[in-house]
């Protein structure tokens, strides 16, 4: 068995802890220890952001995160975005521009979103096509998520 | 006065995607975020040989290591074989045909042992002499492929209209050329995976990202040594698709196999790198291409021929040919017609379908060479493409009616918005200006099937409607929605005829066990043909639901209508009764009693294809045109598209938001192909199978999009509509071909037009300049 290591980070808003190996990923961590199913392992190697997470509110590529780092740390998924409620402006926008096709690049997309949004600051598209860049998707052209990410982007959520 | 609804049309709204809220906050459960209690992982050991025989597999070790289960060979296997002519044996026992030939299988606890346990496999093999090449695979005394093919002619279609010979005679110019077009792929965000699971009678559920659910079972069943009616495909959503799902790939029946002998549940998730490797590619074809022409520029005859590396193994890659056919006949009119194509096998990895399947290739020669025809006629290119444009409700050589089509309307609004032929003329003044940056502008366009493609004995697909006592609707379909959203439109098209809103519509398409039978999604086939039986379905039960409120009050059934969950007089919108109130006194009438239920089978008045490739085989065709303005960079070769103008005829729109993400989605994939996906083959080994090597379109890199819609209204399709998803990624890569012509001055024939084939075209022309 792989040398396991104690780890205590909030998740989503939640103090969590967990033993986990050393080998394991943050996105092995999120899925195989917390049942969280949002970040996607899509290419494993930190080039689609199918993963994408946020890390003390930086977004990053799960897959490339030691799960042993998460240690001490601010995780938000997707999961955190929705619990019961209304959802985020974010997701809001999102279903409303019909930024999603067959979803499986969108968790990693709106976190990326939410990264490049700032509080009251109104995004041009070509900011928001560039701060894109990393994140991978097949179906859509882009254009229906840039016009959601646009769209949130000035408002408080 | 009773409350009174005004009539609202939902058929050609923005609106947002029932499946879009479960995405948008990561409930949605793929495949491959499943675990059934007791799942058993699995991986495939893979041959590192092109062309070899198989002496020895040994998995003794594999099997000794702690935590494996079960491993599999060939020798476990039931003797069927998959493919479309039935050449792929899931698992290979004898010889080995290419770099993704399927050896043994792991069954284990976890993940990371199967792998350790793949390290373990051992295998010797003799050498066979490969073959890369058609050329090379079709010379006398080649290496055999398929024992059953000496020739190496996986499969062959040849069609011929007119005489060839008259139409050189009537031929003022004769342009050949040749094309190669390459190999890509689909690139799924979603890897390829599923999960096996055995009832202890022997019936088999798999859950698989299929798109072609119901005729998988009959394909699938052999291969497992099982009937059809033993198999139950489960389809939970799919992370895209594109046609890479529409044939059994030898990964499904490996996992049932080792299901079977466990007793467990099986989950089986490729890699990326193995999805690159093994899942399917686009067909790549070598096209040579003789085309005639008046003095006037009117067409005379086309005279094609066709190779196509089949790879190892013959999937659906193999009859793209039948749709490039269609294009080298049909598009644009043309009154002698030759064509010939054959698939060879060779030692390479073998193509599947993949949107657009086949008229990718064939639009990017054909549109391509239109464009060298027009040059040498002396006329522009809309010119040659207006002149020779196919005319509404007119036959074309394989025996199709074009129906209500506007390929004229497409030419000219697109050149109207992009000011083409200004643009056009004035770029092309400046290729020897000595300017670093230089802009271009460029048409392309296509003719696709849009109602269907009978390529079975049926392209029908069933619906099964029900209501319940709140007057909340549930419709099950044969449809796959693979993402593309189809689920959304047949639930427009319902909420339509029954007068309830979108939300109160319950849309299941997932399981052979309950859904009513569906050829499958590809061909841009759903929303007219699921669309159209859902809609028969929906009118069928709103005759009984009007036909029950007659009954109940003064107003004949043709005088009333269904709006906002209610029965109203049609005339002026007076509430007769609300629709669950109806339904509930319907429903608990005693002896009367009646539930609204309603089934539909919709087959389109179509036909297959005879012998001779004669027949209507789609129930409505259509066409789309893109121009491309782009720039330039002469010294780095690279192309930036400045903007792109699609014009679509789409029938009737349904979903607004839905058609404009189709549209800007395909035209994302046909700018990859066009510009710089490329899956590098060298002697039958993937050389970038990874998003580092392998170059996806991403988001700085789409350019502005202006759409435009053209709504013929097609007779048949539901409210109007034809299908639509394939033709943006057929139509732009030869535009932008012929933009960086109308830039530079340099023709680049096979695709992609990389930046390091650009700047060697344009540094070439530049010397041949200086020479002269």
């Amino acid at each position: 068995m792989p040398h396991k290591v104690d780890i205590a980070f909030t998740l989503n808003g939640r103090p969590v802890a967990a033993a986990v190996p050393v080998s394991a990923s943050a996105l092995q961590v999120m899925n195989r220890d917390f049942d969280l199913t949002s970040a996607k392992l899509a290419c494993g190697e930190g080039e689609c952001g199918a993963c994408t997470i946020l890390l003390d509110g930086v977004s990053r590529n799960s897959c490339l995160t030691p799960g042993v780092d998460l240690d001490g740390r601010d995780v938000e998924t997707v999961e955190g975005l929705w619990t019961g409620n209304g959802m985020d402006l974010l997701q809001d926008a999102f279903v409303e521009a019909g930024a999603v096709q067959c979803g499986f690049c969108t968790p990693g997309m709106v976190m990326q979103a939410k990264f490049l949004l700032a509080p009251g600051k109104k995004l041009t598209r070509d900011h928001v096509l560039r701060g894109l860049e990393g994140n991978v998707c097949r179906c859509t052209g882009y254009h229906k998520i840039v016009d959601a990410i646009v769209a949130a982007s000035g408002e408080t959520s | 006065m009773n409350k009174t609804i005004d009539r609202e049309d939902i058929i050609g709204a923005r609106v947002a995607k029932l499946d879009a809220p479960e995405k948008v906050t990561g409930r949605t459960r793929y495949i491959n975020d499943m675990v059934l209690p007791r799942m058993l992982r699995a991986k495939i050991f893979r041959t590192d040989r092109v062309h070899a025989k198989i002496l020895k597999i040994d998995t003794s070790k594999a099997e000794a290591l702690p935590g494996v289960v079960a491993v599999i060979t060939g020798v476990d296997a039931p003797d069927g074989k998959i493919g479309v002519i039935k050449d792929n044996p899931p698992l290979k026992k004898d010889k080995v045909r290419c770099i993704r030939d399927e050896l043994a299988a792991v069954a284990a606890e976890t993940e990371e042992i199967c792998d350790a346990a793949l390290r373990l496999i051992e295998v010797e093999y003799e050498d066979l002499p490969p073959v890369f090449t058609c050329e090379d695979a079709l010379k006398p005394g080649a290496p055999v492929i398929e024992v059953d093919r000496p020739d190496n002619i996986a499969m062959a279609q040849d069609f011929s209209a007119g005489d060839i010979a008259e139409g050189e005679k009537a031929s003022d110019h004769i342009v050949e050329g040749k094309y190669n077009v390459h190999y890509v792929t689909h690139c799924n965000m979603g890897v390829s995976c599923c999960l096996a699971d055995i009832s202890v009678d022997g019936k088999v559920t798999l859950y698989s990202q299929s798109q072609y659910p119901y005729i998988m079972k009959m394909d699938l069943a052999p291969a497992l040594g099982i009937h059809p009616g033993d198999l139950r495909i489960i389809q939970p959503p799919v992370g895209g698709a594109f046609g890479s799902k529409l044939d059994v790939y030898p990964y499904e029946p490996i996992c049932v196999l080792l299901a079977r002998k466990t007793g467990r549940p099986v989950k089986l998730e490729f890699s990326r790198e193995e999805e690159f490797i093994a899942s399917p590619t686009r067909q790549p074809v070598e096209f040579r291409i003789r085309a005639g022409m008046t003095s006037d520029g009117i067409f005379t005859f086309r005279d094609i021929s066709t190779l196509l590396n089949n790879g190892g193994y013959t999937s659906w890659g193999a009859t793209t040919p039948y749709v490039t056919m269609r294009t080298c006949s049909s598009h644009y009119v043309v009154p002698h017609i030759r064509y010939s194509a054959r698939a060879v096998y060779t030692n390479n990895p073998y193509a599947g379908s993949f949107r657009g399947y086949g008229n990718v290739q064939a639009t990017w020669m054909l549109e391509t060479h239109v464009d060298k025809m027009a040059e040498v006629a002396g006329l522009d290119p809309l010119e040659i493409r207006l002149r020779n444009a196919n005319q509404p409700h007119s036959m074309t050589p394989q025996g199709s009616n074009l129906g209500c089509i506007d390929l004229v309307g497409c030419i000219k609004i697109s050149a109207e918005k992009s000011d083409f032929l200004k643009k056009w003329n004035a770029y092309s003044a400046q290729w020897d200006n000595g300017e670093r940056y230089k802009r271009g502008i460029g048409i392309a366009t296509s003719l696709h099937n849009a109602g269907g493609a009978k390529i079975h004995k049926s392209d029908g697909c069933g619906t099964i409607l029900t209501m319940d006592d709140y007057a909340r609707v549930t419709v099950m379909t044969g449809a796959s929605d693979i993402g593309q959203g189809s689920d959304t439109v047949i639930a427009q098209i319902v909420a339509q005829e029954l007068g309830v809103p979108l939300r109160d519509i319950t849309v299941i398409n997932n399981d052979t066990a309950l859904g009513p039978w569906d050829v499958g999604v590809h061909a841009s086939r759903t929303t007219y043909i699921a669309g159209n039986s859902a809609k028969r379905a929906a009118l069928d039960a709103r005759n009984q639901i009007l036909a029950a409120a007659e009954k109940q009050s003064n107003v004949t059934a043709d005088q009333l209508d269904l709006r906002g969950g209610h029965v109203v007089q049609a005339d002026n919108g007076e509430v007769v009764i609300e629709t669950g109130r109806l339904l509930r006194q319907m429903h608990f009438a005693g002896e009367d009693a009646k539930l609204v239920m309603a089934t539909d089978y919709y087959e389109p008045p179509t036909e297959p294809e005879d012998e001779n490739h004669m027949g209507d085989m789609s129930a409505a065709y259509s066409h789309a045109a893109h121009v491309a303005e782009i720039i330039v960079d002469t010294h780095t070769g690279e192309i930036e598209i400045e903007k792109i103008w699609s014009v679509q005829d789409v029938g009737k729109i349904i979903n607004l938001n839905g058609l404009e993400g189709q549209i800007e989605g395909g035209i994302a994939m046909g700018i990859g192909y066009g510009l710089h996906e490329d899956l590098k083959i060298e002697k039958g080994i993937v050389q970038n199978p990874a998003f580092r090597d392998y170059h996806v379109v991403t988001a700085p890199e789409m350019p502005p999009i202006d759409m435009a819609f053209i709504e013929t209204d097609d007779h048949e399709g539901p409210a109007g509509a034809k299908g639509i998803a394939e033709l943006p990624t057929i139509v732009i890569a030869p535009a932008l071909g012929n933009a960086l012509y109308n830039a530079t001055g340099v023709r680049i024939d096979h695709p992609p037009l990389n930046p390091e084939k650009v700047a060697r075209a344009i540094w070439e022309r530049s010397n041949k300049n200086d020479a002269e």
